[in-house]
């Protein structure tokens, strides 16, 4: 059965359909290469089954939901004033609370239900005016107090819907918009980090995580593949640094995925489901997603059955009402007490007033500000301020939007990419490409040469584009004497070519075009080059 | 026409025992019908304790000046809290000289088994702060250098925080309670941490693990005059009743007269209860009026930081220094607390005093159920409306007590696993195995079959059938005041106890949980409903053992239940103690400080 090992392309909103042999082997642990398994697998954004195509076996549709836990950015922890720190040293940024000292009590952070009403708002949610707290109890070394404070009965925030695009088989020019919904947002304390060594059997426990204050989004199970899943999570994870709601920075912890993920055959109720956890980027969350769709289709078609493992920190115990924490009261307009104190309520109109442009706003403006392709629009967004050093350049340059985006596109950030750095570590300002783009929107130098002059500026030596252009003598031939002189020599020399063109063979004159650039080192315009060589020919 | 108040007789026949108005001048009337109906209490109690307050030394036949001194300071510890106030300012006794006087006392009632730990060299430091601002004129308060006892389930930074328990032996908080901060702040001095039953859990302060609370009333005289062995060969150690709890130490430390407010906690009548059955007053105020942050809790939902005092008044200051807004604490109040001094209850036209039939429970005894009705008699001839109303859903509100306090006991113990803080096992073979042979160590039977049953009800296939029924239970039984208080009553009168203190001997033969059952019964649904209650002592019974009734009034209005308190304390002139089993238990180690005993 393992002897052919079939890799199944992501086909999402489409097919799920045979792909190309790959060499026999299991697969390894963690993301990594597909699993074995030739199955056909259909799936559409709504599971709505297709059929299974050659292979003639009975479709298969994967069901998949998302748990999402987004790190709130803020200052001090959810329910306790303790600095929140990236990386600080274990046990540094532990309150009493923290700790669970016998005695001490939650305060709820203000700023942390701000970020969660902007985050609801942001995903169309309604927010709930009054939500409350719950205890849901664990054992665990890294939960101090035998429970979580998390928002389960009444959470801050429900019936949302997060709009995503992705292309269809990677072709960017074939972008769907998909929605999944959002069944609620959840204000809930982190847990801190336990490690255990085995060796010396013993457990460590660093709390400087506890306590720090989550957004648990809860995805509907809208989406059928793990490319779904990543360009959910991508879109969510965008939207939340827009808001600032969160850093969502996966490798940091910021964002974690929970996906649950069940396969059905079409007309049939929901299959079992298994849980991917611990998922740390975007891109194994797809292969992980669609590793376990593979994993259980192959065990169902074996005649196998899917268990539901249970999760580490399931328990029997269930919840309880935090008897700490009064339910959290949020105001809109209507309601607001006239003499309250300002400081002491939170008035959900006022977010919402102050909402920042969401990712998706962006691109429709992008889009039609500019005159760029919808596709282009998602990139500039993809990369965390890339947009802005497109629109910046845009300003302080007379080049037309459209030829701006190749350069920031094909050059700058593909330079970036081959160096990983970020839009912000450009050795290349803004400013800087815009100085390089003017020269050549004002024919001072050709574009092959423009690309010389960028690839100087990568350097960050500190010249300027002109600077550069004058050092490497990079500028265009401006004396048309001494380029007609150029383009004569080498008609002359070129017998051959002549005779050709002049028999109708016109392309041959990009041969000649070629020579005159060759000669003049790449510093005459081509355009006018070829007018020259016509007129010159046509003699 | 008297109020109708329901007679059980022990064939469990009922009767109705009608009291008729009594006439004349209310007070008088009182006092005489109320020794006539408990003819073992002395008369004029009241009044001998009030001449020994006044005249320190007399008839005791010592003529030296130091010796009238300390017995200066002997009769000074007797006083309330407001008196010795006045005594500090005026410069009669120093903060310093309070402070020792406290200290040494606290050692000769060593037996009484009231303190865990007494902080003597803080108290010592913090009675010399005090007296240097005196000495400058500038005493923060009313309670600057007033030696106060605490709960020792509240954390005080530097100073051991138990809850009795081997999980918390040894255990410095790095912080104050708030409400310890409060004392602190406006000048009090901690003499120590006061006994209970384990992590507050039982009723009669015999549960923890530091041994029971001796009730101080064991060795009155008033007790040894009525309360005759049985036989003159049977041991008389065994003759000493409990406190009541949880917070019977504290309530041991006043009545003892070796602080002169002490805090304790009631849940679901841990203040109260040891109140009623030490003879001082025990205020639990409205839920949400005190900070509890720093109060190890119990059930967070119902625990509330109680004041025990000899009198209300002295109630009213405490209240006063403690209450308002804490911000570490998201379900106190939002508003400010303006303390008030006590007026004197005169218009009695206007108030209105129900009698809940309810309270008339299984096993309360006759002497109280009379006293319970002369109580009412008394309110009625003063000109007040006395009313009986029903709570129909009280006789539920024990098992309901039960459900909810064992959940959230469950959840609230979870923390208790030995990695942080506390007790921590040998136990190696793993984190799972640790945290069990660490609980298993750390708390006793009362506690871990509180957590066993709360697991039990929080399980998820249980949580509906029990925790959720509960919690609506609650809610029925908090409205059942609501509509009685909405019906224009605004004090309801009840009994704290069923009787008056067990002997331990007895006590002991019954488990907490029964125990416990039937001694929170009268004082648990006010904690379900957060409305305030006040035990004033009334009497002594036919054993010579105090006994207290209830008050339970408005959400909140604090101000007009101790007003009402006041003057039924007033009425019935509650003896004082009268302790002459010092010596005898003294191990004569602080000889020097025999003469700060009570006589």
């Amino acid at each position: 059965m393992a002897a052919a090992v079939a890799m199944a392309a992501r086909g999402c909103g489409g097919v799920w359909r045979r792909a190309r042999q790959r060499g026999a082997g299991q697969p390894g642990p963690g993301p990594g290469p597909f699993p074995r398994g030739q199955r056909a697998v259909a799936c559409n954004a709504r599971g709505g089954a297709v059929p299974a195509g050659k292979s003639g076996l009975v479709p298969w549709v994967p069901v998949v939901g998302l748990e999402i836990h987004a790190q709130i950015s803020s200052n001090s922890k959810l329910f306790s004033g303790s600095q929140v720190q990236f990386a600080a040293p274990p046990n540094s940024l532990v309150s009493f609370f923290d700790a669970s000292l016998p005695g001490t009590l939650p305060v709820l952070n203000r700023r942390c239900v701000e970020a969660a009403v902007m985050t609801g708002l942001a995903l169309n949610c309604s927010i709930n005016k009054k939500s409350l707290f719950d205890r849901k109890h664990y054992f665990y070394a890294d939960l101090p107090a035998g429970y979580q404070i998390t928002q389960q009965r009444v959470p801050i925030a429900v019936n949302g819907s997060l709009s995503y695009s992705l292309c269809i088989d990677n072709k960017m020019s074939q972008m769907v918009t998909k929605t999944v919904r959002i069944k609620q947002i959840q204000l809930e304390q982190d847990s801190g980090k336990s490690l255990h060594d085995d060796t010396r059997s013993q457990t460590l426990v660093d709390l400087n995580r506890a306590g720090v204050g989550l957004m648990e989004v809860v995805m509907e199970p809208d989406m059928c593949c793990g490319e779904e899943a990543a360009a959910a999570v991508r879109e969510l994870q965008l939207i939340l640094q827009t808001l600032g709601s969160s850093q969502a920075v996966m490798a940091e912890g910021q964002l974690r995925v929970d996906a649950n993920v069940s396969v059905h055959h079409p007309g049939e109720p929901y299959g079992v489901r298994t849980e991917v956890k611990n998922i740390n980027s975007i891109r194994f969350l797809a292969k992980a997603i669609d590793y376990e769709i593979q994993r259980q289709i192959e065990e169902l078609e074996n005649g196998g059955t899917i268990l539901n493992e249970t999760r580490a920190f399931d328990s029997k115990l269930g919840f309880m009402p935090e008897p700490n924490l009064p339910p959290l009261i949020l105001y809109d307009a209507k309601s607001l007490p006239a003499n309250m104190n300002h400081q002491q309520v939170i008035n959900i109109d006022w977010i919402h007033e102050r909402l920042p442009d969401l990712p998706s706003v962006k691109r429709k403006k992008l889009v039609e500000q500019y005159g760029i392709l919808p596709e282009h629009s998602f990139t500039l967004l993809n990369e965390d301020g890339l947009a802005e050093f497109f629109e910046s350049v845009v300003k302080q340059t007379q080049m037309k939007p459209k030829k701006v985006i190749g350069w920031i596109l094909k050059d700058l950030l593909s330079y970036l990419k081959q160096h990983s750095l970020t839009v912000k570590e450009s050795p290349v300002s803004s400013f800087l490409l815009a100085d390089l783009l003017n020269l050549l929107e004002k024919k001072e130098i050709s574009s092959p040469a423009a690309k010389q002059v960028f690839m100087e500026l990568w350097k960050g030596e500190g010249k300027t584009p002109l600077e550069i252009v004058k050092e490497q003598k990079l500028g265009l031939l401006q004396d048309q004497k001494e380029l007609e002189q150029i383009c004569q020599a080498v008609i002359d020399g070129q017998e051959n070519e002549v005779m050709a063109i002049k028999a109708g063979n016109q392309k041959v004159l990009n041969k000649l075009i070629g020579l005159v650039q060759k000669k003049t080192e790449g510093r005459s315009n081509p355009v006018l080059v070829k007018q020259l060589l016509e007129k010159k020919l046509s003699e | 026409m008297g109020v109708g108040i329901k007679t059980r007789s022990g064939s469990g026949r009922v009767a109705t025992a009608r009291l008729s108005a009594q006439p004349g001048g209310p007070r008088s009337q009182w006092a005489a019908a109320f020794l006539a109906a408990l003819p073992i209490v002395p008369r004029g109690v009241a009044a001998r304790w009030r001449r020994a307050a006044a005249a320190p030394g007399e008839g005791e036949g010592r003529s030296a000046g130091v010796r009238r001194r300390r017995r200066a300071g002997g009769a000074m510890l007797r006083t309330s809290l407001r008196q010795v106030s006045a005594a500090l300012k005026d410069g009669r006794v120093t903060p310093t000289e309070l402070c020792q006087r406290c200290l040494a006392l606290i050692k000769t009632t060593k037996f009484l088994n009231a303190y865990i730990t007494v902080a003597e060299e803080t108290a010592l430091k913090q009675a010399e702060e005090s007296e240097k601002r005196y000495k400058r004129g500038q005493p923060l308060g009313i309670l600057d250098g007033i030696p106060i006892a605490v709960k020792d389930n509240f954390n005080t930074a530097g100073i051991e925080t138990t809850c009795a328990s081997n999980m918390l032996k040894g255990y410095i908080s790095p912080y104050n309670a708030t409400v310890v901060q409060k004392l602190l702040d406006q000048g009090a001095v901690l003499l120590g941490k006061t006994n209970l039953d384990e992590f507050a859990m039982g009723s009669g302060s015999t549960d923890g693990v530091f041994g029971p609370v001796r009730n101080p009333w064991s060795y009155s005289k008033q007790y040894k005059d009525k309360s005759v062995p049985k036989s003159h060969s049977e041991d008389e150690e065994s003759n000493w009743v409990i406190t009541g709890g949880s917070s019977g130490g504290s309530a041991a430390a006043v009545s003892s007269f070796t602080c002169f407010a002490a805090l304790g906690s009631d849940t679901g009548g841990s203040t109260r209860n040891p109140a009623a059955h030490c003879g001082v007053v025990g205020l639990k105020p409205t839920y949400g009026l005190i900070s509890r942050h720093g109060l190890i809790p119990l059930v967070n939902s119902m625990d509330v930081p109680g004041i025990l005092t000899r009198c209300v008044d002295d109630a009213a200051v405490l209240l006063g220094s403690l209450a308002g807004h804490d911000p570490k604490d998201s379900t106190t109040i939002q508003d400010d607390f303006k303390p008030f001094e006590i007026p004197n209850l005169t218009d009695f036209s206007k108030l209105s005093i129900g009698i809940p039939k309810e309270y008339h429970a299984p096993g309360l005894s006759s002497e109280i159920l009379a006293l319970w009705s002369k109580a009412a008699d008394l309110f009625k001839n003063a000109g007040a409306k006395v009313v009986e109303v029903s709570l129909p859903h009280t006789r539920y509100s024990i098992v309901c007590y039960h459900v909810l306090c064992t959940a959230e006991v469950a959840s609230n113990m979870a923390r208790f696993d030995g990695l942080e803080y506390g007790h921590r096992s040998d136990m190696k073979d793993s984190t799972e195995s640790m945290y069990a042979a660490t609980r298993r160590e750390g708390f006793n039977d009362v506690v871990r079959g509180r957590i066993l049953s709360g697991n039990y009800f929080l399980l998820k296939q249980n949580y509906e059938k029990y925790f959720v029924k509960a919690q609506k239970v609650r809610r029925l039984i908090a409205n059942d005041f609501v509509k009685v208080f909405r019906s224009g009553v605004d004090i309801l009168l009840t009994p704290t106890t069923l009787s008056d203190a067990a002997l331990y001997t007895e006590f002991i033969q019954e488990d907490n949980r029964t125990r416990s059952a039937q001694d929170d019964i009268l004082t648990q649904a006010a904690n379900m409903a957060g409305l305030p209650a006040i035990n004033v002592p009334t009497a002594l019974s036919e054993r010579g053992l105090p006994v207290g009734l209830q008050f339970i009034g408005r959400s909140f209005q604090e101000k007009q239940l101790l007003t009402v308190a006041k003057w039924f304390e007033k009425q019935v002139q509650f003896p004082v103690i009268q302790l002459e089993e010092v010596k005898r238990h003294d191990s004569g180690v602080f000889q020097h400080k025999k003469s700060a005993s009570f006589s």
